[in-house]
């Protein structure tokens, strides 16, 4: 069993500046910052480590961080530019009984995050709901499509905060 | 208005109108497309279960839309499912009812607002003729609501449905 900080410490002697930042004041877990595009190497090494085992993958959720800047679209509505949408990945050692969360940020106009399917199955279907809720690409996905709304859904991303949903799909009303 | 009050008393000529005779045939024995949703879809498995039996309405589940009578829209309908609803729809033949079970398909029930992908009433893609209020409603509001629809279709004439 790993104390966040000695995980921390392990990472950062493998990756160094790939590392970004460990962040200890949470209610829940500590959060290592990573970069977005060595996740799935930084994954394999969290999980095939002897001293970390790492073999499960509890939950990968899409986040809205809402920190660009508000600018009023051309129908006057709010829209967000700049700014960041993470994804977090949620880690469990059923060997070792010990917790960590990863979290990746990537910018929300190019959102790209390497994909750690060769990691853990697990991520499979749950970065298809990020990018389906979000619109996160994960590089090197097997079969990046959507998974909850219709494949045709051409109006956005629903979680985004900026995101306005469509007045008619398929000549059905959609608002009340 | 039973059929038996026209019986001969030697018991074995019954005279009723064609309508009548044709409209206690299928309010007796709808059979609703095996078809559930969401939490209503527990109730409406409660009420076909032994304690509610639906069956002896005659309600029985039928697994193709090709074979059933009615169609009962147990829980939330998303835009996704409203897409297939609708062709199992017009998969059924005619005469064929449908009843709308719950808040959610009656009107969107809690995701009236922020619901981005539930559609707003079951109404808005095919003709109800029952709805069910509740969320979701008791296995006596299903069968008050059954109940009414018997009520509707013992009404119904051969020359003209009436609505």
């Amino acid at each position: 069993m790993k104390n966040p900080e000695e995980i921390f410490e392990l990472l950062k002697n493998e990756f160094g500046d790939t590392i970004l930042g460990l962040d200890k004041d949470t209610p829940t877990e500590s959060i290592i910052l990573v970069d977005s595009m060595n996740i799935n190497k930084i994954g394999a090494f969290l999980r095939n480590n002897n001293d970390l085992k790492f073999d499960s993958l509890m939950v990968l959720s899409g986040v809205d961080d809402t920190n660009g800047t508000k600018v009023k679209d051309e129908d006057g509505t709010d829209m967000i530019s700049g700014g960041t949408l993470s994804v977090y990945y949620h880690l469990h050692s059923t060997n070792l009984k010990h917790k960590i969360t990863l979290k990746v940020s990537t910018p929300r106009e190019n959102p790209q995050v390497e994909s750690t399917y060769n990691v853990w199955r697990t991520s499979d279907w749950h970065e298809r709901e990020a990018y389906d809720m979000f619109g996160i690409i994960f590089l090197n996905h097997p079969d990046l499509r959507r998974i909850l709304m219709p494949y045709d859904w051409e109006a956005g991303y629903p979680l985004r905060k900026d995101y306005k949903n469509p007045e008619f799909y398929k000549g059905m009303k959609v608002p009340y | 208005m039973g059929l038996l009050d026209k019986e001969f008393s030697d018991g074995n000529i019954v005279i009723a109108r064609v309508d009548d005779l044709m409209n206690w045939a299928r309010l007796s024995s709808i059979w609703q497309l095996g078809f559930g949703l969401a939490c209503c879809a527990i109730e409406m498995m409660a009420t076909s279960a032994s304690h509610y039996d639906f069956d002896r309405f005659g309600v029985i589940p039928r697994n193709t839309p090709r074979q059933a009578d009615a169609i009962i829209i147990s829980g939330t309908v998303t835009l996704k499912m409203a897409t297939r609803i609708k062709r199992l729809y017009e998969q059924m033949p005619d005469p064929k009812y449908i009843i709308s079970m719950g808040s959610c398909a009656n009107c969107g029930g809690p995701y009236w607002e922020h619901g981005y992908h539930v559609l707003k009433g079951i109404d808005r893609v095919i003709p109800v003729d029952v709805y069910v209020p509740g969320c979701p409603p008791r296995p006596e509001a299903l069968l008050e609501g059954l109940l009414k629809l018997q009520e509707k279709i013992r009404n119904e004439s051969l020359r003209k449905k009436i609505a």
